[in-house]
């Protein structure tokens, strides 16, 4: 590495180690390109042979259509139930962190949320279905009791517990930490001056993040929920352990007839398949990766967009 | 109360007609509120204990008669503007209540009902040959060690370089293709990265193929961009004026990068590693995939099924055997291994970012 002085160029001299050294890590960026379309490949690859199979073929539908329908209903069910139960307590949980709790406790209280998304998805699953899920019955059998007339409690009620809503409980409290991670971070970078102008005019604390907080953190509050809506449609091995499939398409969340999700579905199938039906399970695979893509990039776009006119970054 | 509560503006004030308004409206005292959720507890407790409601039902209505309490309380004293601050600040407690709960059962189901199942014979036995009572968790330990130490060995040095590579050198088209695709990867499934890795690895070894390698390839493909994000943030931590000073030396970029900017960004980027690899650890469905499951121990893992303790939870759970009693315990006993090992590295990470990791302001 000696430096030789070049007269009258100001660029620097090119050594072997720098080239060597950017050449490495472009290529490790390259891995990433390859990796990705490498899965959306080997997926299509794979999947494509579903998308022809004979009717005979695919294993209670007529064709893969008929097959993935059901699927794809279910796990919109179960991430859109989980979505409206985690949106209000995340958004609460994170003004609470960032705003009302003591300011020596806040970072102990968001790291124990934190925590929650530590716990590995299959022991959500068996706490769903060993502690979680008896205890519903008795709501189930009220609800089916009292509020029938109403679809979505038309009953009759699980004995098990092991419904859609159990599972849009269980999924709910997985994504609770990714939302209101999020949230707290939007909340946090609320310019003081905002706040403190709202207070200073007589605001109450409420009236305050009404009109300081809510505003400038709207856009971080709407992507943070479609990263959570990723995560909760993705979900596998929670929503296999708990819920009793039957395949059916309904909007009963309380009986023991519930639509399976894609991603519980081959998680059931797939250790026993062989055939035609691996490829039908990845083509369902595939499916749902162009739905969790198109979810997160809605997401990702609305965060872009925030970054260029807040001036956080 | 009657100093806090006084309306009467001060004579001083009859002097100017004009303002007329008052200058400070009334408030309650702060122990108000306290006397409030004293008085709900006793009703709650009372509820519980001498008319027999449940405990839930006793807590949950207690919990809301100190709202309804509060909020009217407040609404006739102090207006409807402060009653509503206390609605939102009791809503915004509740959630944070509603959100630890889960928590809090969650760890203690798993504590109280693995417990009973650990002891020597159960880390060290697997689960070859067992019908009913005894087994272990040993084959899945080292299946899970295996596995998550070949996913880390692919996943560090690329995310590392990644994350090098769009701090210090990327910048057009390429970058950005490259963080757009880190974000994909981040909201990959993890079941359909197992797909991935079936799909890819059928093609070399035909239908059905199992092995704990391609379970470290799926892994990977999870890892990888929490690997690079977390570079990323760290490197992007580091001050300019380090590399500047670094250059004016004549000290070539490479040699900046890896003895100036990795060294400071090296304790925020291994808490980054320690947590991907606690994210990754405790995945089953990519797992259940490529890996398959099995009942003996394999170390090898380019050949054949191999046992990972997330899918050992999953099988003793599905399959419990008969009578069930045995093969449920086995899988919380391995739930609460596997809870332990997370919340260790977790805490590992925590200790290492607090320790090491130079000041900051914030």
């Amino acid at each position: 590495m000696t430096s030789h002085a070049v007269e009258g160029t100001p660029r620097p001299p090119r050594r072997l180690g720098d080239r060597v050294f950017s050449s490495l890590v472009t290529a490790a960026g390259v891995v990433i390109l390859i990796t990705l379309a490498g899965v959306a490949l080997f997926l299509t690859y794979e999947g494509l042979p579903a998308l022809t199979a004979q009717a005979a073929e695919i294993p209670g539908a007529d064709s893969f259509r008929a097959y993935a329908w059901p699927l794809v209903y279910g796990t919109l069910l179960a991430a859109v139930l989980a979505l409206l139960l985690a949106v209000p307590v995340s958004i609460g949980v994170a003004l609470f962190i960032s705003h009302f709790a003591p300011r020596r406790l806040a970072s102990t209280l968001g790291y124990l949320v934190d925590l929650l998304a530590a716990v590995p998805s299959i022991i959500y699953g068996l706490w769903g279905i060993f502690f979680l899920a008896p205890r519903m019955v008795p709501l189930y059998e009220w609800l089916a009791g009292h509020l029938s007339w109403i679809p979505f409690f038309a009953g009759p009620a699980s004995t098990t517990g092991r419904t859609i809503f159990t599972v849009g409980i269980v999924l709910g409290v997985m994504v609770l930490p990714i939302m209101t991670s999020i949230c707290r971070e939007i909340f946090l970078q609320t310019p003081r001056l905002h706040e403190e102008a709202a207070l200073a005019l007589g605001a109450t604390r409420w009236e305050m993040i009404r009109m300081a907080v809510f505003p400038y953190g709207r856009s971080g509050i709407v992507s943070g929920a479609m990263l959570a809506l990723g995560r909760a449609l993705g979900e596998t091995i929670a929503v296999a352990t708990v819920l009793s499939v039957s395949g059916v398409v309904s909007l009963n969340l309380i009986s023991n007839t519930n639509p399976g999700t894609i991603a519980a579905n081959i998680a059931l199938k797939f250790p026993e398949a062989s055939g035609i039906e691996v490829n039908i399970l990845i083509a369902t695979g595939l499916v749902l990766f162009v739905i969790t893509f198109l979810v997160n990039f809605l997401a990702r776009a609305i965060v872009g967009r925030r970054a260029e006119f807040s001036g956080a970054n | 109360m009657s100093s806090t509560l006084a309306t009467q503006p001060p004579p001083g004030e009859q002097a100017t007609p004009k303002f007329t308004a008052r200058l400070h409206s009334p408030q309650l005292p702060r122990w108000v509120p306290w006397a409030l959720l004293a008085g709900s507890v006793a009703v709650g407790l009372a509820l519980h204990f001498m008319v027999g409601w449940g405990r839930a039902l006793a807590i949950v209505v207690a919990w809301l008669g100190y709202m309804g309490l509060l909020v009217t309380v407040s609404g006739r004293v102090e207006g409807r503007r402060k009653a509503k601050d206390r609605l939102a600040t009791w809503l915004v407690t509740t959630a944070f209540v509603l959100a630890l709960l889960p928590l809090g059962s969650l760890l203690w189901q798993v504590v109280s009902n693995g417990l009973p199942a650990i002891n020597a014979g159960f880390l060290n036995s697997s689960m070859r040959n067992v019908v009913g009572e005894g087994g272990g968790i040993f084959h899945a330990l080292w299946g899970t060690l295996i596995v998550t130490a070949l996913a880390a060995l692919m996943s560090i040095p690329i995310g590392l370089a990644t994350g090098i590579y769009l701090v210090e050198y990327g910048n057009g088209r390429m970058a950005r293709w490259i963080t757009f695709l880190v974000d994909v990867m981040t909201g990959i499934p993890s079941i359909v990265a197992g797909l991935f890795a079936y799909a890819l690895f059928v093609i070399f070894f035909g239908e059905g193929v199992r092995m704990g390698f391609g379970g470290a390839v799926a892994l990977s493909v999870l890892m990888i961009p929490l690997v690079v994000r977390s570079t990323e943030e760290m490197l992007k931590l580091v001050p300019n004026e380090l590399r500047e000073a670094s250059y004016a030396l004549g000290v070539p970029k490479w040699r900046t990068i890896i003895k100036v900017v990795l060294p400071t960004a090296i304790a925020g980027i291994i808490t980054g590693i320690t947590i991907a690899i606690a994210r990754v650890i405790g995945e089953t469905a990519p797992l259940l995939i490529i890996c398959g499951s099995t009942d003996s121990v394999n170390f090898n893992p380019f050949d054949g099924r191999m046992m990972t303790l997330p899918v050992f939870i999953y099988s003793q759970y599905k399959n419990p055997g008969v009578p069930p009693e045995f093969g449920i315990e086995r899988a919380w006993g391995a739930a609460l291994v596997l809870t332990v090992i997370v919340m260790t590295l977790n805490l590992v990470a925590r200790l290492i970012s607090y320790y090491f990791s130079p000041k900051t302001k914030a």
